[in-house]
């Protein structure tokens, strides 16, 4: 299929223009001119639809490959407006698609299928698709489709105000009325009693990005990692945009950059906490390995349900290993749950790879942040955890440990031969990384409530931690596909052995504790929104390493991580307490398959075992928002496992015992990476849509 | 009613494909997509939907004759091919199609075979159905669509 250049978008500039001034400046011309990507391997479908998104005026770009269309959006990540996805696509889930460009671009998108069967739909909701049209789709289906694009503005207008130093009066009521962000709201209210001084300052700037789209900064590893070890710094009630800037202290990066990065990651935080809210789901949940074609689904049910691996999670807790020893906020990296399920299969067991945990637009929100963690950091991480005891400490704040720079996680993983991680089966994987990395791994001692991604909650951003136990199941995937990781995108290594790691378990103690503190995130992001209790953890979610992604089908992107860009999202970790749910960060689970929820499984039930022990800690690694990769450089004789595995599965937990020995290493399968050539263009910010990640250059 | 013999007959092979139930609302859709700059739109996308189809029809034929049937493939085949027909308004192949599905889900291989062979019949007759239609409105110059069918 022939799919237009890149050229062609710009083609719409001035068209686009009214767009980008946010839709309410051309009333006439409104809604022509709408920027439409649409994607479907179905050649008569696709030809169709352009002729009839073209009747309706808008600009049209088709292309017949999720890949392809991935990469476009990457290239121009403000050249589109709004996607229209078929569901089955042979290279790529039509979800994993989804959950890639909502984490990456935060675009509105469009799922399309000829199967209207309720599951399908009801997935489409959780991975965050704003809306399904079951085929032969009516030209009269088509007409209405700007609806979603001026939506999401406007609610992101009104996140990013909630968000942005609170204006008094006017904000106010908004801070109450925003239903999704619930924590930012309640950020948006203390946050608002301290930074009046600042109002002032942001309601000028707010004022101009209101009427004018401003491009949007890319959050690079690099500057996700500056972003959250400012956070961290601050702690995460403290962290309001204007101080978080002046500690990043990155030329030519806003306020309202910042602001909304702010909101994305609080969202994630909540959503990683909210993975514990379904108790009773985390008993049974966790799709079941062989349950393949789950994948997704299962982790939406679980996200939905609450029903998180949480078997094994809520059995780890009960185990005692809720241990919150270092309640400070150990930043738990997020694992980005998608490069859990392996790119390429789909169907894999998880399902479609992307289990939405299920607030899927929330999760959206986190899409980019990338939360990687430096191999140095990790290390010191490890260190400070273990004298901790898990770490409470914001990892990333550390001084050495949060390198915001680095490509952290992708740096550890690329040296290792990507395939070899992720081979292995997940057992052994674990083992064998445990030993050496021991340390390293689990610096944060991340209480992440990962929640195994048995269930995954819904989105299951979270880091694949698929129960151990199904190991096999789910590292099927990561592994698998671990294949093609772009020199750039960090080899997710879906290891099964990463599932066997089932780091969400381990998390739980730990990180309970230790999110708190350190990270002060907010709750806001919950990796599995059903995981028992998570509230008022926030970190759920600690993307361990959120490797970096790059499913197989990196090969075929170009250099960019393209498909399972492992986002490394650093979770607030919610104040330790017990989660069991898998903090899991939201990662995305780019990885085609739903392996997300498979492993979630194994994982926990594997950690189950583990923990029972009482002699585990598991320490969420936080990834840091660089690349994960560099998690445990140096420590162990393993890190070059660990990175291959890294490498291949974009993030990981680590479990520790109690002598700081890793027991588990759960390996998120690919993880959407974010990493950006560019790490602030400056014309780009734009306030009304969160800001893009992109993987094209992960630098190792 | 067309003035032009040529036209006039155009409209009733026309109404019959709709009246035989061959094609549905959705070829209407494609008919309202025809103008001017793409007078032959139609023809071209039925013309990209047989040859595209018939790989899927190929690989589903391949799949028949291996035993045991992978029926989720098979499944999976069909709901490739379905979306396909559906979106050019083919309602009896789409309707077969359903049905070979329905096969599929409940693993009767008998009821599979079968439902492809009918669904193979039906694909052959619309098409020599719809290619004569074709012809007879490239002969018949441009013209306006007659009155949908009720």
């Amino acid at each position: 299929m022939n799919s237009s250049s890149g050229k062609s978008y710009m083609s719409t500039a001035s068209s686009s223009v009214i767009w980008k001034a946010g839709g309410d400046v051309v009333a006439d011309q409104f809604p022509a001119g709408l920027r439409v990507l649409v994607v479907d391997d179905d050649p008569t479908c696709l030809m169709i639809l352009e002729k009839m998104l073209k009747a309706c005026q808008y600009n049209v770009t088709k292309c017949n490959r999720a890949e392809t269309a991935l990469s476009m959006l990457r290239e121009n990540r403000n050249g589109f407006d709004i996607v229209i996805s078929d569901v089955h696509m042979p290279d790529m889930d039509g979800f994993k698609l989804l959950e890639h460009i909502g984490l990456e671009m935060d675009l509105p998108v469009i799922m399309m299928s000829a199967d209207d069967g309720k599951n399908v739909v009801m997935k489409g909701v959780t991975h965050g698709a704003c809306d399904y049209l079951i085929k032969p789709v009516r030209i009269e289906a088509l007409k209405n489709i700007w609806q979603h694009v001026v939506r999401k503005r406007k609610n992101e207008w009104k996140d990013f105000e909630q968000s942005g130093s609170v204006e008094e009066g006017d904000r106010q009521p908004k801070q109450s009325e925003d239903a999704d962000y619930s924590s930012s709201a309640n950020e948006g209210n203390w946050k608002s009693s301290k930074r009046r001084k600042d109002d002032e300052d942001e309601n000028d700037e707010r004022d101009d990005t209101s009427t004018l789209k401003k491009p949007r900064v890319v959050w690079s590893v690099e500057l996700h990692q500056q972003f959250v070890a400012a956070v961290n710094q601050l702690g995460i009630e403290k962290a309001v945009p204007k101080k978080i800037l002046e500690l990043m202290n990155v030329p030519g990066l806003t306020r309202e950059n910042v602001a909304s990065h702010l909101q994305k990651y609080r969202l994630y935080l909540r959503r990683l906490s909210g993975v514990s809210q379904h108790p009773s789901n985390l008993n049974n949940s966790f799709m079941n390995p062989q349950d393949a074609t789950f994948g997704p689904l299962d982790l939406q049910a679980l996200a939905a349900t609450g029903q998180l691996p949480a078997q094994s999670l809520a059995t780890l807790q009960a185990a005692g290993l809720g241990r919150s020893t270092a309640k400070s906020g150990i930043p738990i990296p997020l694992v980005d749950q998608r490069n859990i399920f392996s790119f390429e299969n789909p169907k894999l067991r998880f399902g479609e790879a992307q289990q939405h945990v299920n607030n899927n637009k929330q999760m959206n929100l986190l899409h980019g942040i990338p939360t990687t963690m430096e191999p140095k950091q990790l290390a010191s991480l490890h260190h400070t955890a273990q004298s901790m005891g898990n770490m409470n400490m914001p990892v990333l704040s550390h001084g050495s440990q949060s390198s915001q720079n680095n490509p952290l996680l992708m740096q550890m993983a690329q040296p290792q031969a990507r395939g070899q991680m992720l081979n292995d089966s997940t057992v052994g994987l674990a083992p064998r990384l445990l030993s050496p990395m021991g340390q390293p791994m689990l610096s944060n001692g991340m209480a992440t409530n990962v929640s195994p991604r048995n269930g995954v909650p819904e989105n299951i951003r979270a880091p694949s931690y698929n129960p151990v136990s199904q190991t096999s199941s789910m590292l099927n995937f990561p592994m698998n596909h671990t294949s093609e990781l772009p020199g750039n995108s960090f080899p997710l290594v879906s290891t099964p052995g990463i599932s066997s790691l089932a780091p969400k378990v381990a998390f739980q103690e730990d990180v309970n504790s230790e999110i708190k503190g350190s990270v002060g995130f907010m709750p806001s992001y919950d990796i599995f929104n059903d995981l028992n209790q998570h509230k008022p953890q926030n970190w759920e979610l600690q993307n361990v390493g959120m490797m970096f992604n790059t499913s197989q089908h990196s090969n075929s992107l170009q250099g960019n991580l393209d498909h399972t860009q492992s986002v490394l999202v650093q979770q607030g970790f919610s104040s330790g307490q017990n989660r069991n749910s898998t903090v899991i960060s939201k990662a995305m689970f780019s990885a085609g398959d739903s392996t997300g929820h498979v492993n979630a499984q194994n994982g926990n039930q594997h950690l189950n075992s583990l923990l029972v022990d009482n002699t585990v800690r598991v320490k969420s690694e936080r990834v840091a928002d660089a690349a994960p990769a560099n998690l445990y450089p140096d420590h162990f004789g393993q890190e070059d496992l660990m990175s291959a595995l890294l490498k291949q599965v974009g993030s990981f937990f680590s479990l520790y015992d109690t002598d700081g020995d890793i027991i588990l290493l759960i390996l998120t399968s690919k993880f959407p990476i974010f990493l950006q050539q560019d790490v602030i263009t400056p014309a780009e910010n734009n306030d009304f849509d969160f800001d893009g990640y992109s993987i094209d250059n992960i630098p190792v | 009613m067309e003035r032009n013999p040529m036209r006039r007959q155009l409209a009733i092979m026309r109404q019959s494909l709709f009246d035989q139930g061959h094609v549905d609302e959705q070829f209407v859709q494609l008919e309202e997509l025809q103008d001017d700059a793409n007078p032959n739109f139609v023809e071209e996308v039925v013309t990209l939907y047989y040859r595209d189809s018939a790989r899927i029809i190929l690989n589903i034929e391949q799949a028949l004759e291996r035993k045991p049937f992978d029926f989720r493939k098979l499944d999976a085949y069909m709901h490739q091919f379905k979306g396909s027909s559906s979106s050019i308004g083919a309602k009896k192949v789409k309707a077969e199609s359903t049905l070979f599905r329905e096969y599929c889900k409940s693993g009767n291989g008998e009821g599979c075979m079968r439902s492809f062979q009918q669904l193979k019949k039906e694909y052959a007759t619309l098409r020599k159905k719809l290619g004569a239609y074709f012809q007879l409105a490239r002969q018949a110059g441009p013209v306006e669509t007659a009155s949908r069918p009720k």
